[in-house]
């Protein structure tokens, strides 16, 4: 398949008051088309900062991306001016957010937020946008279309509100739909609805989909390709199912020790011990080292990069470069 | 909608009973009165008069007269002027309605934008000088500011009349009095204004910084509008919604007259008479606007739950 994005060493950080945090730290990775990659981590670890640099909206004062490349479909996305960025944004890239309740405008009209990117980006006009808005509510599975167009948010619940948000997303038939956390706010029936509906649009329009989510069961029914994130670096990527039947990365193998398994009752759910570093008091170490069941003397002092094990996956940890020093 | 209005309405006449009962009372409880003051007068002279004007009647008797005038369109005769209240009310206050009017328009006009674009671009040096102007602005008296520029641009470089509404002895009239009126309103009317703008851009500032950290904006600018459109048609129209609170409160300042900026700039407005029959002790004038200013605020802050039902479709009334 080809490439559809290309993120080379993509870093994102932030000055705060206390001192500068690398939130995004050399982050590489490929979405190919029709593909769905999904980006696992905890809090904090930089997936959403990864999604808001791929837009350009990293919040300017304080945040910004420091460094790497971003080619989607050819074109460099960093290296772009804000207008032609701006044509791409919420045309070939769409995005869709994990609060639907306050992701969209209070005060305007449910019909009135679809039209827009179809007024900026297809160019059609109020009333044909209308129009396409009411197909679009429809195709997203709600009912009675017309209502709900003239309906403020506060009138739809929270997984309608996140319907409408897919609606806005796929309205300009985007090659790429990047979906932070999108079904964490909702509860677990419709939580199943729109992770099935992002896979039926991804199949019938043949776009891309960048999934954020920490949720592993949501892992193993979306993705193709799973990248695993700590603390704003890749330790960890691979197809889903090596990745799952075969993690190699003590975190991916705590993350997926932690998840529950359906029919098993324990007394207490594993979890890895510790918390995610602070991200201001960083060293050159493996970030994961004082959490990790089977820390190396090594692990403290460097930092191991990413490498491609056999099985096509790759990791970031020194129990492999080891192993290779020994042969 | 329509109960919820008889309701309000039946509350808003249950306030201004208690509000006029309250300003009566403490009017007519305060010692003296306009008799009292004039030294000319005979004790039995005094008395004569207090006969005629009812003034020895008990109290709550005179309300009820008071009350009873009032509801046939009587608010009172001042003593000191010797007209009727409503008649010196119609003189002066369209006099103090026009400043009002006016700086109220240029504060709210230029606070939001001042107050859109410092926020979008918080902490550059656009925004630190706006912060330093209204500290500056917020923290001068009114009456300096006033004899300032007074001094200033009228004394010495004698751009604008120092004080009044028309040229002492002139009988302009048509376009040449609007335009003897307007230069004597600039100064209070920049006066006016750069007292207010401080607080209200403040307020604008602080609410659209709120209003472009929240999710929907974040979702307009991933749609690709352009950043034009996220400031004015997503971001603004809810930063203006709890402005809404304060347009009741403009209400009866844009007919309440100005006591210190009228003085300063010898402006002939409701504020002005306002302080003069305080020293004369002319009760019927300083009820009836007390009164008159009590009945703007009610009605004023019906007006801004009103506008809230139009603005956000959230509220339901």
């Amino acid at each position: 398949m080809k490439h559809l994005m290309n993120i080379e060493g993509l870093s994102t950080v932030f000055y705060t008051e206390e001192g500068k945090v690398a939130a995004v730290d050399h982050v590489s990775f490929q979405v190919r088309e029709g593909e769905t990659v999904c980006i696992v981590g905890e809090s904090g670890c930089g997936k959403s900062v990864t999604a808001m640099s791929i837009m350009g909206l990293v919040e300017a004062p304080g945040g910004k991306v420091a460094g790497g490349k971003i080619d989607f479909a050819g074109e460099d996305l960093l290296g772009m001016d804000p207008n032609t960025l701006r044509a791409i944004r919420g045309n070939e890239i769409a995005m869709i957010f994990q609060e639907p309740m306050s992701s969209l405008n209070p005060v305007m009209k449910i019909g009135e937020q679809i039209m827009e990117p179809l007024m900026v980006h297809l160019k059609l006009n109020k009333k044909q946008a209308r129009l396409r808005a009411i197909e679009l509510i429809t195709q997203v599975g709600i009912a009675r279309p017309d209502q709900i167009a003239d309906s403020y948010p506060h009138e739809l619940s929270g997984g309608m509100l996140q319907r409408i948000m897919i609606a806005i997303a796929i309205s300009c038939n985007p090659k790429l739909l990047i979906a932070d956390e999108p079904t964490t706010a909702l509860d677990v029936t419709i939580q199943a609805q729109i992770l099935d509906m992002l896979r039926e649009f991804k199949a019938s329009g043949g776009m891309s989909i960048l999934l954020i989510t920490h949720d592993l069961g949501v892992v193993a029914e979306m993705a193709d390709y799973v990248i695993v994130m700590y603390s704003g670096k890749v330790v960890e990527e691979g197809g889903v199912v090596e990745l799952f039947n075969n993690p190699k990365h003590p975190y991916t193998k705590g993350l997926l020790k932690s998840k529950p398994v359906v029919g098993q009752r324990l007394e207490e759910l594993y979890s890895i011990p510790g918390q995610v570093p602070n991200p201001l008091e960083l060293e050159p170490s493996c970030y994961f080292h004082d959490r990790c069941e089977q820390c190396l003397p090594v692990c403290r002092s460097r930092q191991p990069q990413l490498k491609e094990l056999d099985g096509g996956q790759k990791a970031a940890c020194w129990l492999y470069e080891e192993a290779e020093v020994h042969v | 909608m329509s109960t919820y209005l008889t309701k309000r309405l039946l509350y808003m006449l249950v306030i201004l009973f208690a509000a006029s009962l309250l300003i009566f009372c403490l009017y007519a409880s305060t010692p003296g009165d306009f008799i009292t003051g004039n030294i000319k007068l005979t004790a039995e002279r005094k008395a004569e008069l207090r006969e005629i004007y009812g003034l020895n009647k008990p109290m709550l008797e005179r309300y009820g007269i008071w009350m009873n005038n009032a509801f046939h369109g009587d608010f009172g005769y001042s003593l000191a002027q010797q007209k009727p209240v409503l008649q010196l009310f119609n003189d002066y206050i369209w006099n103090s309605f026009l400043l009002a009017a006016v700086s109220t328009f240029l504060t709210w006009v230029i606070a939001v934008i001042v107050g859109v674009i410092s926020a979008y671009k918080q902490y550059s040096w656009f925004d630190t000088l706006v912060m330093v102007a209204i500290f500056a602005a917020m923290s001068l008296p009114s009456f300096f500011i006033g004899l300032f520029l007074i001094k200033i641009l009228a004394v010495d470089l004698k751009w604008l009349p120092p004080g009044g509404m028309i040229t002492t002895g002139s009988n302009a009239t048509g376009l040449a009095y609007l335009k003897e009126v307007v230069r004597h309103m600039a100064l209070p009317v920049v006066v006016m204004t750069l007292l207010g703008l401080g607080s209200l851009t403040r307020y604008f500032r602080s609410n659209m910084i709120d209003v472009l950290k929240q999710d929907y904006i974040r979702t307009a600018r991933a749609k690709g509008l352009k950043e034009r459109k996220v400031l004015f048609t997503h971001a603004l129209r809810n930063a203006l919604l709890p402005a809404i609170t304060l347009v009741g409160f403009e209400l009866p300042a844009l007919f309440g007259g100005s006591l210190i900026i009228e003085q300063i700039f010898n402006w002939p407005g409701i504020g002005q008479l306002y302080m003069k029959s305080f020293g004369l002790r002319d009760y019927p004038l300083l009820m009836g606007f007390t009164m008159f200013i009590a009945i703007l605020t009610v009605i004023g802050t019906l007006l801004s739950d009103i506008l809230y039902r139009v603005a956000d479709p959230r509220v339901r009334l």
